[in-house]
């Protein structure tokens, strides 16, 4: 069959974009390195060019498992990766000249392992996309997923605080000391996806029965059940595992699927309240009873007035972490002091939850703002793919992947601005830890396969010519016959 | 190092930073028209020939065979379709041959598909049905020349 019209890929484009972004990690260590060495060494454009071989790498699998999917996401990704990668090896020259110590390898110390985490977490994204050459096939698994879900997010709640503890927050498994692994991250996706099936079997009860209060529509009482499940769960995850940031962020991704599969905004506003509503509980049991509450309440007087002698002074959970990090992003204003020209070590947990004060004070407003942005065409380009993809399913997935991902950065951002109480959460992409960085990037994965069921033509060449026979269009498992509407 | 060449660089980082923020939303945009611009080759308005389409022509004798698809109603009305020997699909899905806004079209409304020289017109499973001239298309049924194929509010005629 003759095409009708010509298809583009944008695979150039992306791979345009792509060398950019490498240009600009490469300028950025070499800024760097004037400002800590005062001199330019040789070999400043070594990590570029070591991180931009990793992503050509995935560049060539998508060209080969996703011709279609969208130019825009995987250069937007890799330059927050890229800027990452570099501005950890920026924290490590800072700590070696304070040391009188060599400039630090490339495979050595902080950076060095969040190369190899990138490394490990392109491969994984590179994996999913040739073994899911169709993201309906996850249906099939989605009930497996939730259920592996549930289990990642509730094993630091019941491991005893010696294995799942650090800085008070209960999300970890370590194994020994060396090595630990976050895996509420992972889960975030194993839920997305049992929650899109779970709701594009159940949309139509949901948004059809209803009763009217109030000019909103309310759904049933026992329709309401799941949802309540969800909340009661994540309110547990939040007094049991000390984590605010978690428990929105579970949270919203359900409410908000929830919103996209049944059109209805009552959903959104029944969330609000019960969201809010748990909070505000939660902070007065923790102003009265204390115990599991307690660190809640902390955060929460943290975050109120975090200038206060009372809070600054604080024995646990003091304000110390979040003013640092005020006075970081203050000194930068609005160009920032330059890279490599600030004093980030003077934040506390710089390398990871504070990764945005760090660079706010060396890129300023003005950077953090085009980081920021970036952040959200990422997640308009996921949007995007939700519009675009034409099964139910997909829409869901990809609706819900892209706002995790744009409400963790609201998180952990709104956080060490002030703007909610400071919670640990990572920043995607940029903070140093493998976890959240493996997890994101088969985000990204399940995004890039979305976008290319999306953009492809129905009737497109398939895309190995003789390759396995031509099978049945996969259906999505169990599905119920949907009505088109028109 | 210069105070002058760490300026530079400073500022020179965040200009980049940003044309780089450019430059992706350049390449959306550019899908977007791409897409846009692929409409309007379909909605061509009256007087204007529509999409030519690649492909042999169908090899069939003179006067009698269809070699032009035209929409007489609906927002369409006046596109020309030069048919081919490819099929023809139609609906309110991108990547129609005829991409019809109608509100009581389905996304994969109908096709036509020609077999020896004649057009079969072929319902997809849409919402609102096909019809040709009164009747309800169930089937592939073969299209004459001048019998109006109704989709929602559209017309759509086959000519020599």
């Amino acid at each position: 069959m003759s095409r009708i019209r010509q298809w583009k890929t944008r695979r150039n484009a992306e791979l345009g974009l792509l060398a950019f972004a490498m240009v600009l990690v490469a300028v950025f260590s070499a800024t760097v390195e004037a400002n800590q060495y005062d001199k330019i060494n040789a070999n400043f454009w070594v990590p570029a060019a070591l991180i931009g071989g990793l992503f050509l790498g995935l560049h060539i699998v998508v060209r080969f498992t996703a011709p279609y999917a969208d130019p825009v996401l995987l250069p937007a990704v890799a330059l927050i990766n890229g800027i990452g990668v570099a501005f950890l090896r920026r924290l490590d020259i800072a700590r070696a000249i304070a040391r009188d110590l060599p400039e630090p390898g490339f495979f050595a110390e902080t950076s060095g392992r969040q190369l190899a985490w990138t490394l490990m977490s392109l491969v994984l994204a590179a994996v999913l996309l040739t073994v899911v050459r169709d993201h309906k096939i996850i249906s099939r698994y989605a009930y497996t997923l939730g259920l592996i879900g549930i289990v990642l997010m509730m094993i630091p709640a019941v491991l005893p605080g010696k294995y799942s503890e650090v800085n008070g927050a209960k999300i970890w498994i370590k194994f020994g000391s060396a090595f630990s692994i976050q895996p509420g991250e992972f889960a975030k996706i194993a839920l997305v996806s049992f929650f899109a099936y779970y709701l594009v079997r159940k949309r139509e009860v949901l948004s059809l029965a209803s009763r009217r209060v109030l000019g909103i529509d309310f759904p049933r009482g026992r329709d309401l059940g799941p949802v309540l499940t969800v909340w009661l769960f994540s309110v547990l995850v939040l007094v049991f595992e000390k984590d605010l940031g978690t428990a929105l962020l579970y949270f919203g991704l359900f409410v908000v699927t929830l919103y996209v599969a049944t059109e209805r905004s009552s959903w959104l506003i029944i969330g609000l309240l019960l969201f809010f509503g748990g909070v505000y509980v939660a902070y007065l049991l923790g102003s009265v009873v204390g115990g599991p509450f307690a660190n809640f309440y902390d955060r929460a007087a943290v975050w109120l007035d975090p200038f206060a002698q009372s809070n600054y002074e604080r024995e646990s959970g003091s304000s110390y972490q979040l003013v640092q990090g005020l006075f970081g992003l203050g000194t930068g204003g609005l160009f920032g002091t330059g890279p490599g020209a600030g004093s980030p070590s003077k934040v506390p947990e710089v390398r990871n939850d504070f990764i945005f004060a760090g660079l706010g004070e060396e890129i300023g407003l003005f950077g953090l703002i085009a980081l920021l942005v970036l952040y959200l065409l990422i997640v308009e380009r996921g949007l995007h793919a939700a519009l675009a993809v034409r099964d139910s399913f997909g829409k869901l997935v990809a609706g819900g992947l892209a706002f995790t991902l744009g409400l963790q950065v609201f998180v952990i951002l709104g956080g060490i601005t002030g703007l909610i109480p400071l919670t640990g959460q990572t920043t995607p992409f940029l903070s140093a830890g493998g976890s959240s960085l493996m997890a994101n990037w088969m985000l990204v994965a399940m995004l890039l396969r979305i976008s290319d069921a999306a953009r492809r033509p129905q009737n497109a060449v398939p895309e190995r010519a003789g390759g396995a026979p031509k099978k049945a269009p996969t259906q999505l498992h169990g599905a119920m016959t949907e009505v088109i509407k028109p | 190092m210069p105070e002058f060449v760490l300026t530079v660089a400073r500022f020179g980082f965040l200009i980049l930073l940003w044309i780089f923020v450019f430059t992706v939303v350049g390449v959306i945009r550019r899908d977007l028209f791409a897409s846009s611009r692929a409409k309007s080759i379909v909605a061509s308005p009256r007087g204007v020939g529509g999409a030519v389409l690649p492909g042999r022509p169908a090899k069939v004798k003179r006067g009698k065979a269809a070699r032009q698809l035209v929409v007489t109603a609906g927002n369409l009305a006046g596109t020309r379709i030069t048919l081919g020997e490819a099929h023809i699909t139609i609906g309110r899905a991108e990547d129609s041959t005829l991409v019809i806004t109608d509100d009581f079209a389905s996304a994969r409304h109908a096709r036509l598909v020609p077999r020896e020289g004649q057009w079969f017109v072929e319902d997809l499973g849409s919402t609102n049905g096909t019809y040709l001239d009164r009747g309800k298309v169930s089937g592939p049924t073969p299209v004459p020349l001048g019998v109006p194929i109704r989709i929602g509010r559209t017309s759509l005629e086959l000519r020599p």
